[in-house]
């Protein structure tokens, strides 16, 4: 259609504003409804997750069916112990080895190994329940929160890698050379002067993966399996919040089916409230360093 | 970066190097985990399906049988299940993620351009179980009594509308699965836009074109194979969506040319099955689709990174 635009016929650079007016019309309608079912899942949630929640679901366990009541006590804690296990296995792994990017691989493996962490972050998550099971489910014969956790550390290690790399390499070098002029050992410059210096930039990518991890329900399906009950130890299963929802959202019974929206408002509200202290984090970040 | 020179400090400090090559050892046995992960979950998975590779050779990619009573697996429906719904997915996502981050890029106010990122932000945050959440309670039954019969009343004599409408559908997954890919999508979509040298615009403006002939000209010609790295980047999201889908597709291993036949996927017979798997072998399947998941979710990611990073120069592309 771009024939030729030289012809000055009015009729056709007529036509020619009126299709970019249109194309222009068209875009902010295709943006409008990109942002639509946002509000639509949150109006969702407010309106059926708000009228199920009481004291009790805090509180209580989940009560079989037919009685009234009950609670996602369990799921809400289960999520929080499978978090901190997931901190503790992805972590370390990943902030060291974004240390090693950022200060000692060379460019050639570092590319490689930038690579494999993006392929790495897109296994999907399912397949991870399935490993995880083989690795620590089969050979201890019982599905526990370790197993839980390990699945949802392994799966932030790309992401925490990525990130601290980056904030790593924005620590200015004249602070390395500065502490190694002084004789400090090189690996106490990157631990109290490097990593000390860029904290709150993988405090910032650590919580994004957490917000990323927080609402995996397949890798848990497998490893955590939920439970109704208290866990009392970390090798019995363990419930989760999202194990729990989806639990309750496929059952037939109504009172379930609240008690899951319920749930999915208090999980979406912990996931708002990390991405949130991402923001407030991120914003001090940007004036600082 | 790594120029620092290694230099001994002048003041005595005996024994002093083995910190700091333990450390540097450390590090780096933690970088290496990230190739020692992807090696595990391949080996892992090629471990768990071998007795179904060995009974069923090649053939279980093709054939559509899955009949746990008689012990026989293919994965045919599933593989199609998949392709399907992500295709369906990409199909919604990519133009409305194309057009959402041409108008975030070239029209939006500024005042506008924040909000909106951050409401797509939001979008990505949402856990994939609480999409399946809304999927049945809320789009279903909405699609049921509305789209699908608008869809059947109007375009019911093409094949693919054709058939009874239970709301749990193929398309209804593929409309999930578009949900759920949109920000990906758009965001990447965004970057690659904003890559485009002002220069490429302002010479088309300069031309006399009007704001469309701008975008196709210019922008969107030129930004042509990183947009559709961001597309083959969103389909690598959609082969791997679960939870969501399992919770919307009828969960029926069946092929057919109707949008509003249940289907299944590769990740949702998977999720369904797995603790349900009765016989050793029944397990070996589902690994091997597993496995069959894997191979095409990691082929498709490699290709996307790759299309979109030698658009975009080196910069790491956000994958939120």
């Amino acid at each position: 259609m771009i024939a030729s635009p030289y012809l000055p016929t009015p009729g056709y650079a007529r036509w020619r504003k009126l299709k970019s007016t249109a194309v222009t019309a068209i875009l902010v309608v295709c943006a409008l409804a990109v942002i639509t079912p946002l509000f639509l899942i949150i109006y969702f949630l407010l309106v059926r997750g708000f009228g199920s929640i009481d004291w009790n679901f805090f509180t209580q366990l989940p009560k079989p069916t037919g009685e009234a009541g009950g609670g996602m006590a369990n799921a809400i804690l289960g999520t929080l112990i499978l978090l901190a296990m997931a901190s503790v296995v992805g972590v370390p792994l990943g902030i060291l080895g974004g240390i090693y990017l950022a200060e000692y691989g060379t460019e050639r493996a570092n590319s490689w190994l930038r690579f494999a962490a993006d392929v790495l972050n897109g296994v999907p998550s399912i397949v991870w329940g399935m490993v995880i099971y083989l690795v620590l489910v089969v050979p201890f014969k019982t599905f526990s929160a370790y197993a839980g956790g390990v699945a949802l550390g392994l799966m932030m290690v790309p992401l925490v890698v990525r990130t601290s790399e980056e904030v790593l390499i924005l620590v200015p070098q004249s602070y390395r050379e500065a502490a190694l002029a002084l004789g400090v050992a090189r690996w106490k410059v990157i631990m109290v002067i490097v990593v000390r210096t860029a904290l709150k930039g993988i405090m910032t990518g650590v919580i994004v993966a957490l917000a990323r991890i927080a609402g995996e329900t397949a890798p848990l399906l497998f490893t955590a399996l939920g439970n109704t009950f208290w866990s009392h130890s970390l090798k019995e299963p363990i419930s989760a919040l999202p194990l729990q929802i989806f639990a309750y959202a496929i059952s037939p019974y109504d009172d379930w089916h609240r008690q899951a929206w319920a749930g999915a408002l208090v999980l979406m509200a912990l996931i708002l409230a990390l991405n949130i202290t991402v923001r407030v984090l991120s914003r001090d970040r940007s004036t600082t360093l | 970066m790594s120029s620092v020179p290694s230099i001994s400090p002048v003041l005595p400090a005996p024994g002093s190097r083995v910190p700091d090559i333990a450390f540097k050892w450390v590090a780096g046995l933690a970088a290496a985990m990230i190739v020692v992960l992807i090696v595990l979950v391949g080996w892992q998975l090629y471990a768990g399906s071998r007795l179904s590779l060995a009974k069923f050779g090649p053939g279980f990619l093709w054939s559509s049988e899955w009949d746990p009573v008689q012990d026989k697996y293919g994965a045919l429906p599933f593989i199609f299940g998949t392709l399907v719904s992500s295709l369906l997915g990409l199909l919604i996502a990519v133009p409305l993620g194309v057009a959402t981050a041409l108008f975030l890029t070239e029209l939006a106010p500024l005042r506008l351009r924040q909000p909106i990122i951050m409401a797509i932000e939001m979008l990505a945050a949402v856990p994939s179980v609480i999409f399946g959440l809304w999927g049945i309670f809320i789009l279903i039954p909405w699609l049921r009594d509305h789209l699908f019969v608008w869809l059947k009343h109007n375009l019911g004599f093409l094949p693919l509308f054709q058939g009874p409408i239970y709301g749990v559908s193929m398309l209804a997954a593929g409309i999930i699965i578009a949900i759920m890919i949109l920000p990906i999508v758009t965001s990447i979509s965004r970057e690659i836009l904003r890559s485009v040298p002002n220069l490429q615009r302002e010479a088309a403006y300069a031309l006399g074109a009007t704001r469309w002939e701008v975008l196709k000209i210019a922008v969107l010609s030129y930004a042509r194979r990183g947009l559709f790295g961001a597309a083959i980047l969103g389909l690598g999201r959609a082969l791997g969506e679960t939870m969501a889908v399992t919770m919307v597709i009828g969960n029926r291993p069946v092929i057919s040319a109707s949008l509003f036949a249940p289907g299944y996927t590769l990740a949702s017979v998977i999720a369904n099955e797995f603790t349900e798997a009765t016989t050793e072998l029944y397990l070996s399947s589902l690994f091997e689709l597993g496995l069959v998941l894997l191979v095409v979710a990691i082929l498709v990611n490699a290709a996307a990174q790759l299309m979109v990073r030698g658009m975009t120069g080196s910069g790491p592309i956000k994958v939120s």
